[in-house]
């Protein structure tokens, strides 16, 4: 790994004016897991690191009906996972943080550094566009509120400027009569997904037809990807298992997946068939309960 | 926004923020506390914690495996939490609290984790087993009463190149059931 120089700030305004002046040549660390990785590789050499791990106003979780749920940008996986709000009022976020990765790694990575690692086998990011959750990021001169589905723009590549950081997730209390449920291949529970789908169905409480619905595919393509198509037959129609196994077939056949050491495109491709209709599934039966 | 606070600190942030001595890689100062003494030493910033805990302060326990966080031999407890020492920076552990496996015996007296792996044979190589140990221990402290689900999940985090992890297992129990008995 490549010398840098270090900083520790303990606010977010020091955080924001260091980034200001090291424009570009400055990375934000926060739990580093993935970060040190590319470091370690070479692919990510900063010639300034800034550790906003130690800024403790970033580390919260509040909930309130009206204005959903906001999670600090350095709220650690575990915490999330562990929380009594989200397990009751966001099942499958705390679902999704169980699977992310080994104790030890949740235990110091955040939620906020994942997102802007911009992994595209990333859990987070795919639960969240399911749950149509926003993002706070702020600069110097501002803040911004953007949508997280389009916030990964390529592979590691997130719409974040060079002296912008991102403070908070912003979920939305889903609407009632909504399940979402999220599913990925692992060859371990904790391991990274080979492919994974995070889905969102709200039903008509009477009819019992989808009036809305989100599926969102992982490691299927650069970035996180809605399968819009299949969102749409849904809409007006009671979903049944022809229309879940249809989804599936949309997702496989729109999806991109890369090759490698875990498993070729067109395994992946075949599996996305398999998760989408699970993850889908589960969803619907969650809609149904309530 | 606090616009004098930024203000005054762009302009000087070398002196106000920690951090920040003007050199790339220069050592700076971390205090850390591990096994219950107090370390002040100069490391370089892109130092791991795992270098730091075997090369300057000799506490060769703890492994180093992957360096990818893949294997979880490198595991130590921060702040009362397992984490992987090789995927942490060192400094990002100043002012923090550490715990290794050199942290666990009492004098002679082994931690009955420890005794647990010895007497129920659930040690092959060795290597993996530090990690291993501090993981159970993360486990136990935070749930004393783990199911063998709980305890599995978690014995997941450090893999084993030799065999199975079933005597791994059962030691956890063995020493969750000593632990709870006063020991």
């Amino acid at each position: 790994m490549k010398d840098f120089e270090y900083f520790a700030p303990k606010t977010v305004e020091e955080a924001l004016s260091l980034l200001s002046q090291y424009k570009g040549e400055a990375k934000i660390i926060a739990g580093g897991q993935s970060m040190l990785v590319v470091m370690r590789q070479g692919l990510l050499a900063p010639e300034y690191v800034v550790d906003i791990k130690g800024i403790t106003a970033l580390d919260y979780m509040t909930y309130d009906e009206r204005e959903g749920l906001r999670i600090g940008a350095l709220t650690i996986h575990r915490a999330i996972e562990k929380s009594p709000i989200i397990q009751k009022h966001f099942r499958v976020l705390s679902e999704m943080e169980r699977n992310l990765a080994t104790i030890q790694t949740r235990n110091w990575g955040t939620i906020g550094g994942n997102l802007c690692h911009g992994d595209s086998a990333g859990d987070p990011a795919p639960v969240l566009i399911a749950l149509d959750a926003k993002l706070k990021l702020k600069s110097l001169s501002g803040e911004r509120i953007v949508a997280m589905e389009g916030f990964s723009k390529d592979l590691l590549e997130v719409d974040l400027e060079p002296d912008e950081m991102l403070v908070e997730i912003q979920v939305p209390t889903p609407r009632p009569h909504t399940g979402v449920a999220h599913e990925k291949l692992m060859v371990m529970q904790g391991d990274a997904g080979i492919v994974g789908a995070a889905v969102s169905i709200t039903l008509k409480p009477k009819e019992g037809v989808c009036e809305d619905a989100r599926i969102v595919i992982s490691n299927a393509a650069s970035v996180p990807m809605r399968v819009k198509e299949a969102e749409k037959r849904w809409i007006g129609k009671v979903v049944n298992d022809h229309l879940l196994a249809e989804a599936g077939d949309i997702a496989s056949a729109e999806a991109d997946p890369p090759s490698d050491v875990h498993a070729s495109s067109e395994y992946r491709k075949e599996m996305l068939k398999v998760f989408v209709k699970r993850a889908a599934g589960k969803a619907l039966e969650r809609a149904k309960e309530g | 926004m606090n616009q004098k606070g930024i203000g005054y600190v762009s302009k000087t942030p070398n002196f106000l923020i920690e951090g920040g001595i003007g050199m790339k890689g220069e050592p700076r100062e971390l205090k850390i506390k591990v096994n219950g003494m107090l370390y002040e030493l100069k490391v370089k910033p892109k130092a791991l914690l795992s270098d730091v805990l075997r090369k300057d302060l000799k506490l060769t326990g703890t492994k180093r495996g992957c360096l990818e966080s893949t294997c979880g031999v490198c595991t130590v407890i921060l702040d009362g939490k397992a984490v992987r020492s090789c995927s942490i920076l060192a400094v990002q552990a100043n002012g923090h609290e550490i715990t290794t496996i050199e942290g666990l015996a009492k004098g002679d007296k082994l931690h009955p984790i420890q005794e647990a792996f010895i007497n129920h044979g659930a040690i092959e190589c060795g290597f993996c087993i530090p990690g291993r140990v501090m993981m159970a221990k993360a486990l136990l402290d935070e749930n004393p009463n783990p199911t063998r689900e709980e305890i599995r999940l978690a014995m997941q985090g450090v893999l084993c190149a030799d065999s199975g992890y079933v005597k791994q297992i059962e030691a956890v129990e063995i020493a969750a059931e000593r632990m709870r008995g006063g020991e």
